[in-house]
């Protein structure tokens, strides 16, 4: 083009030509740049393959510049299963890895931890021992209905606990001792039976909630029981109503955690119901980190509740406690409760 | 096949507006397949041909093999109360299924669909497209399939899944 320009800007003749040919010169350039913005939009709009064919597909999607927009590929697909729409999400490997790598880790670690915990304070520190002794005098301390509602959570928790630790850690610790027909057998009923405990325990948490919220609610008391070292100094007297700070402590973690496990489970329990697949992939990480750390805080309360402590466990076993052990726990409980049964109230610790 | 299961869906992007496309997506048969690794019972595992197949008598319809699957490969059949999932079906590359059962044997075909693989053939879904725009066969010998179209026919919009299942991509 611009040579044909050049060619022709030869023929005019005298003083005029410069100018023709500037002015000629100046329409090659802007009929070369008409051109380039012409051949330009082709370009884009239908590129050539290489045999110089118009390649169709050239202006369709592409999987890269999807997914560098998008965490995952959706569309329209003409099955009813909503599901089946995303085409892919390449987050299913990150998932995986989650599952297969953080969470085995953060598992073994956070109760493995606690284990061990529990094991050196009981080394170090030992049992706590009522220090007066038993007075073979006893307190009532929950009603039947208080224990039966605290087991049913207990014993769902318990059972929920295990199945759900071996759909995590079930293959690398059982699965070489049962071979994999008994493990699939084993792990089948334990899924049905983490489905349904899951309402026990619901209800139990409801229960307890109910019951002793009031008596949970933190009180200026509770700092002194901190300060006091919480009952494990034995030269101090940590002062506590019906619940002290670390029972207090439990409550809260337990129903806390007791939302956000039964929240995620049944978004587990009714897949798909509700939410979509990263809602599924979140809901079962939420579901797992937060159950590891309930396990672990109960381990500790289950620690205290029986090899921890001496006089702890028929509170909830016979629902009657040790005079002695009330005055060295729960001081101002005890006080009430006498007060409520017209009994005397003992003089001295050492009575 | 348990009713309600489609191995292979036809997913349309950008469905009615310019640069639609419609992918045919089933399962990739991914190298380190995430569904294998993340299965609690361990029962889905990559063949030495590198096809990915499960057992049915140990699953346990768990669900976790669809949410670490990139390509939305696992169906459940619903089986009982709630959302409960019944043995994970998932495309076998036509190669029968991994549980006990004799290759070819009818108990086989019952679970798992057919086994082509073990008769020297293709999946059905690769031997009868018509475009030929589903391969199946050696992953280097689709790649060097693929690598002729592209520089015949160009680069279109790529090999889907490609990447993600294979941790490579296809170079052109």
């Amino acid at each position: 083009m611009k040579g044909y320009a050049v060619t022709e800007g030869k023929e005019p003749r005298g003083k005029n030509s410069l100018a023709i040919f500037l002015a000629r010169l100046r329409l090659a350039i802007v009929a070369l740049t008409f051109l380039a913005i012409a051949g330009a939009i082709p370009a884009t709009a239908q590129q050539l393959a290489p045999d110089g064919a118009p390649n169709p597909t050239a202006s369709g999607v592409n999987q890269q510049q999807l997914l560098r927009a998008e965490p995952r590929i959706e569309g329209y697909i003409d099955i009813p299963d909503t599901r089946a729409r995303v085409l892919a999400q390449p987050a299913g490997r990150t998932w995986d890895y989650f599952h297969e790598v953080t969470l085995h880790w953060f598992g073994a670690i956070v109760i493995i931890g606690m284990i061990a915990l529990l094991g050196g304070a009981y080394l170090i520190v030992g049992r706590l021992r009522i220090s007066a002794g038993r007075s073979e005098k006893k307190v009532h301390r929950f009603s039947p209905f208080e224990r039966f509602s605290h087991w049913l959570t207990a014993v769902s928790f318990v059972i929920l606990g295990l199945t759900g630790l071996n759909i995590t850690f079930g293959k690398i610790l059982l699965l070489p001792v049962l071979g994999p027909d008994a493990f699939s057998s084993l792990s089948q009923a334990a899924k049905y039976v983490h489905n349904f405990t899951s309402f026990a325990f619901v209800i139990g948490l409801v229960l307890i909630v109910a019951m002793w919220f009031k008596d949970n609610i933190p009180r200026r008391v509770d700092i002194d029981w901190l300060k006091q070292g919480g009952g494990f100094v034995k030269s101090r007297h940590a002062p506590a109503g019906r619940f002290n700070a670390g029972e207090k402590a439990v409550f809260w973690i337990a129903l806390l955690a007791g939302i956000a496990v039964t929240a995620s489970g049944f978004l587990l329990l009714f897949p798909f119901y509700v939410t979509d697949i990263l809602g599924m992939q979140v809901a079962l990480i939420v579901h797992a980190v937060i159950a590891v750390l309930f396990v672990a805080v109960i381990l500790a309360h289950i620690y205290i509740g029986t090899l921890g402590m001496e006089g702890a466990f028929e509170a909830m076993g016979t629902g009657e406690v040790d005079l002695n052990w009330a005055k060295e726990h729960h001081d101002l409980w005890l006080q009430d409760q006498l007060a409520k049964e017209h009994r005397p109230a003992p003089s001295s610790a050492a009575d | 096949m348990p009713w309600g299961i489609n191995r292979r869906r036809v997913v349309t992007i950008n469905d009615g507006k310019p640069g639609e496309r419609s992918v045919s997506m089933a399962c990739m048969h991914c190298t380190d397949p995430p569904c294998a690794a993340v299965c609690p019972v361990e029962c889905i595992f990559p063949t030495e041909d590198g096809i990915v197949l499960h057992n049915k008598d140990q699953c346990i319809g768990c669900g976790y093999c669809f949410y670490a699957c990139p390509f939305g490969a696992p169906q459940y059949p619903r089986v009982s109360n709630f959302g409960s999932r019944g043995k994970m079906d998932k495309c076998t590359y036509c190669a029968g299924g991994g549980g006990p059962e004799a290759p070819g044997s009818a108990e086989e075909f019952a679970k798992y669909g057919s086994n082509r693989f073990g008769e020297g053939k293709l999946p059905m879904c690769a031997e009868m497209c018509s475009t030929k725009s589903l391969l199946a066969g050696d992953g280097d010998v689709i790649g060097q399939i693929y690598k002729e179209r592209v520089v015949q026919r160009g680069y279109g919009s790529g090999a889907w899944g490609w990447l993600t299942a294979y941790h490579e991509d296809v170079d052109v």
